[in-house]
């Protein structure tokens, strides 16, 4: 039994290239990086203002920096993809099927888990408790856990890349092929390890933002004076809750096949390869609508915004979204229709799937009519909008396309079903994603971001979306399945070397968007948002300072009807005075924790001993975690006082920024 | 000495597991105690029907399932003082959901394993 | 904000009096209902071994099934250490109304020495079975056995671990606030646990035997 268990010399892949310099090269910047902020005497503020931090809004915009650090890992592979494609036809490429394989998989295991996941949960994190009119989310530790848990996730990760391998078994780590006689190495470990330590680290905070939502509300706020994103918040978080324990259960069974010698989808001694299919599958559907749904609440939130209108038919769209929540646990099946249930089976499961792309119809006329009559602004954000509703209505017939049994018996596997999931998650998810951040960026850092970069980031990103996604489409029609390495049918080269350019305007999109941080954060001086609401907004975020005092609001808002803020700012307008002067009392907030990053130390430390058959080292991790906890649980002091004056002082400055928004006279202040 | 402090008195919901019904130490008890005494009786029938010709052959599982979702309501209603009351109603919708979750994976599984082993696996498919 | 404002109704959804007008639950409220949460999103988990054992349970792969192996003694003192234990910390709880730290103490060390005598019975089962060559390794029925009542005697294990913790905290600190928050989490862990259990022996044992 070595003291390093699996662990030796040979795990570092010193005769491939391609990741070693990948792994030096980020492993430079990173450095770098690290330098720079020690040189500037930065790290005690960091440490203490965000490492350590339980504040919903600073976790909140660190996941949403964990994703689009992991979005530049993610669209790496794509151009390696893209580019083998369409280079390998009648020759081999120049990446080998080995590295093909993992880069495939690191491609979709890290879109889904590390970009698209932690962008939703940031901004849901960020935005709810100011929506709600509360100080902080229900378990504010528990949040700091929540997101160190994840970070360990995507460590253990891109960790594969240079010690070890990645699994080649695509994203979800299909058996017979992930059991151990097929995966000997330690690929698929990886991936098991890093997504049930992340995954745990989801389930938490559904549970926290569940709790938050149903259970701490401003007064006043019942749940049809809820604000859409919160609503869909709320959807989305319910789901996680319900479905992230089948992930880990189905996981669980895996690594128990694979470290325990268990039978559970061998293919000896009775174990069932399509039970896995089943089970991950009924989380992974669920999964997909956990992504959307916030990203449908920001655009209602958008929408409506630069509209300059209510959002149209609120109630219909509250429905809407709780009937996806509960009809995204019935139609898991659409997809494994080839796998043979036979017709009862995928009859009843074709029309659970039809039936659901119902009330997201729903949803799609509600924006536009909420567009319809409105005085519509071209913000970059309401750019993204638009093309979401583009974009994902035809993401979205194509899905109703493969929900057609026998048609997804030609398309299923294929580029077609490639292209769908794309187009959804691309057009939705991340359009979702990066309207949401530009629209709630100066409320997390007290500056706009730089439009015209942000709108030639979104112009570069939508067309470079069709040029690299509608030829899968058609290549999916002409029978190219996915994940090929290389291929010799002549018709299928045209339209890969198209997709190739499409990916390259993205990364020309993606150029943009570098830019615009950069240029924004340089000329930050010169647009600042002084007023807090930037936008001219409609939720209870917008009354609050850019960024907002970690106590949020002085005093818990008196929620008196729908569309809270406007409420208020519509009255402020007309009797030209704000509200009365509240009176300030004391502030109890959380105090910070080293819980969550020690934790996810251990939790790493764990992951990668079990990862690599360390055995002292999973008994050492596993001492330090619950060593963590006890200390966490064992503290005496978990809050500190923000004095009066402190809260005082902070939001008369709130006031009167307020009072210049609106052009109120010196003496509207009371 | 009440279990609700006077801030939860004034809302309408009780946190999940707190007997706002009783506030007395005897009441508190007895409510453990019945719960131990029909969870007991539940039990042992659940046993015996197994272990003794008590009902007809193919009624078992049925009976048995009754039987577990009885004393499954005994836990929820005597131990975690989960009632029908209106202060309640968050934690039984809350439990509803998890419920109806449970069913879909539990139910939807192995109606489509079911249908799966029929038609894909060999002489070892459950029949 | 003048008092008699018309609340801003743009939806006329019309709402006669104010909806949750004291704002955010109370601590108490707010932490069990948190937990309630998850606890529910355990169950879920469960189902999902439920599930897969319901799957393989004819998975035998020609060696031994439930009939052949479950000894129902046994389970039948599995299933009144549990109870008497979940009874146990109903008492415990009932001595966080009362302000008892001893009765408290001692209801707690009965919850512990009732849990831990089900789990030393469990292991006993397991290391039989395992002995008789009857491992998880031997079939897939085997393996979803060992892992669904492996999964709930973990969750056991852990809840003992909990519990002792639980038992030191409050005789260092005192009935504090939230102690007495995270107690009541920790019975509403420990009867879910028995409610998991009630489902495990009649699916498993008690269905098992009848073959």
């Amino acid at each position: 039994m070595s003291l390093t268990g699996k662990l030796g010399w040979d795990s570092i892949p010193f005769h491939e290239p391609l990741p070693l310099v990948s792994a030096g090269v980020i492993g430079a910047v990173l450095l770098g990086v690290f330098i720079w902020v020690w040189r500037r005497g930065a790290l005690p503020y960091l440490w203490s203002e965000w490492i350590t931090s339980v504040d919903h809004k600073r976790i909140g915009v660190m996941y949403c920096l964990l994703a689009g650090v992991m979005l530049l890992r993610g669209f790496s592979d794509a151009l390696l993809m893209r580019s083998q494609q369409a280079i390998a036809y009648g020759n081999e490429g120049y990446l080998p099927p080995d590295h093909y394989d993992q880069i495939f998989s690191a491609h979709g295991t890290i879109m889904i888990f590390f970009v698209a996941m932690p962008f939703m949960i940031g901004l849901m994190n960020f935005v709810v408790p100011l929506q709600l009119g509360v100080r902080d989310v229900a378990f504010p530790t528990l949040n700091s856990v929540s997101f160190w848990l994840t970070c360990s996730g995507a460590l253990l990760i891109n960790m594969s890349l240079v010690i070890g391998e990645f699994a080649k078994t695509g994203w979800l780590v299909y058996p017979p092929l992930s059991e151990l006689r097929f995966s000997p190495g330690v690929g698929v470990d990886y991936y098991l390890w890093a997504l049930q330590i992340s995954g745990m680290g989801t389930l938490l905070s559904g549970v926290n933002l569940v709790t938050t939502i149903l259970k701490m509300r401003a007064p006043g706020m019942g749940y049809s004076r809820m604000p859409m994103f919160t609503w869909t918040s709320l959807a989305s978080n319910l789901l996680i809750v319900a479905a992230f324990p089948v992930l880990t259960a189905c996981l669980g069974m895996l690594i128990l096949d694979r470290y325990l010698g268990f039978h559970f989808f061998t293919p000896e001694a009775g174990g069932n390869q399509m039970m896995f299919v089943n089970l991950i599958w009924a989380w992974g559907h669920p999964e997909v609508y956990i992504l959307i749904l916030p990203a449908f609440g920001v655009f209602s939130e958008i929408i409506s915004t630069f509209s300059s209108k209510p959002l149209f038919g609120y109630r219909s769209m509250v429905i809407a979204t709780m009937v996806i929540c509960i009809l995204s646990f019935m139609v898991w099946l659409h997809h494994f229709f080839t796998m043979g249930a036979g017709a009862d089976v995928n009859g009843f499961f074709g029309i659970t799937t039809m039936i659901i792309a119902v009330p997201t119809g729903v949803k799609v006329f509600n924006w536009l009519f909420t567009m319809y009559g409105g005085r519509i602004r071209y913000t970059s954000m309401m750019l993204w909008s638009i093309g979401f509703i583009v974009t994902f209505v035809i993401g979205g017939m194509t899905g109703v396309m493969l929900a057609v049994p026998p048609a997804d018996f030609v398309l299923h596997n294929s580029l077609f079903l490639v292209a769908h999931f794309h187009n959804v998650i691309i057009g939705g998810v991340l359009f979702g994603a990066f309207a949401g951040f530009t629209f709630w960026f100066p409320k997390m850092f007290g500056f706009t971001l730089d439009e015209r970069w942000g709108k030639r980031a979104f112009w570069l990103w939508i067309s470079g979306f069709y040029v690299a996604f509608m030829p899968l489409y058609v290549l999916g029609l002409m029978g190219m399945t996915r994940r090929m390495q290389h291929y010799d049918v002549p018709g299928w080269h045209p339209w890969l070397l198209v997709a190739g350019v499409g990916a390259l305007l993205i990364l020309g999109g993606i150029a943009c968007q570098v830019m615009m941080l950069y240029v924004s954060i340089k000329t930050r001086e010169t647009r600042i948002d002084e007023s807090g609401d930037p936008w001219d907004g409609r939720t209870l975020e917008w009354i609050t300072s850019s960024p907002p005092p970690a106590f949020n609001f002085a005093v818990l808002p008196d929620v008196k009807g729908e569309e809270a803020y406007w409420g208020i700012k519509s009255k402020a307008r007309e009797n030209r005075r704000l509200s009365d002067r509240p009176d300030y009392e004391p502030i109890k907030m959380p105090r910070n924790s080293p819980t969550g990053i020690v934790s996810a130390f251990f939790a790493t430390a764990m992951g990668f001993a079990l990862i690599w058959h360390i055995w002292w080292l999973v008994i050492l991790g596993f001492f330090g975690a619950w060593g963590t906890f006890i200390v966490f649980a064992w503290r005496d002091k978990a809050e500190y006082e923000i004095p009066v004056d402190e809260v005082e002082r902070l939001d008369q400055a709130r006031r009167r920024s307020k009072a210049t928004l609106l052009d109120l006279p010196e003496e509207a202040l009371s | 000495m009440s279990e609700r402090p006077d801030e939860e008195m004034a809302r309408d919901e009780t946190a999940p597991g707190v007997d706002s019904e009783r506030d007395s130490i005897v009441g508190g008890v007895r409510s453990y105690a019945i719960g131990l005494v029909a969870a007991a009786i539940l039990t042992a029938a659940s046993f015996a029907l197994v272990q003794f010709d008590i009902v007809w052959g193919p009624a078992v599982p049925a009976a048995l399932v009754a039987l577990a979702i009885g004393q499954m309501g005994v836990h929820l209603v005597f131990f975690l003082h989960i009632t029908t009351g209106p202060d309640n109603s968050n934690n039984v919708l809350a439990l509803l959901f998890g419920v109806l979750i449970v069913a879909l994976v539990l139910l939807g599984s192995i109606w489509i394993m079911g249908h799966l082993n029929h038609n894909l696996m060999g002489p070892m498919a459950t029949p | 904000m003048s008092q008699t404002a018309k609340a801003h109704d743009p939806n006329k959804l019309g709402r006669a009096a104010e909806p949750n007008p004291d704002g955010p639950a109370p601590k108490r409220i707010v932490v069990s209902y948190g937990f309630w949460i998850f606890l529910l999103s355990d169950f879920i988990l469960f189902a999902c071994f439920f599930a897969a054992y319901a799957v393989l349970v004819d998975a035998t792969a020609g060696g031994p099934s439930g009939k052949d192996l479950f000894e129902l003694k046994l389970v039948e003192a599995e299933t009144v250490l549990l109870l008497l234990s979940s009874f146990a910390c109903g008492l415990a709880g009932v001595g966080t109304m009362a302000r008892n730290m001893r009765w408290f103490q001692i209801a707690m060390a009965a919850t512990a020495l009732l849990g831990a005598a089900f789990l030393v019975l469990e292991a006993y089962e397991f290391l039989h079975l395992i002995g008789e060559g009857a491992g998880p390794g031997r079939s897939a029925f085997l393996s979803a056995f060992f892992a669904l009542v492996g999964c709930h005697g973990l969750h056991v294990t852990l809840g003992l671990l909990w519990l002792t913790t639980m038992m030191a905290q409050a005789w260092a600190k005192g009935f504090r606030e939230d102690i007495l928050r995270r107690i009541l989490c920790f019975s509403l862990f420990w009867h879910a646990l028995d409610i998991i259990w009630v489902a495990l022996f009649t699916m498993v044992y008690l269905m098992g035997v009848r073959g």
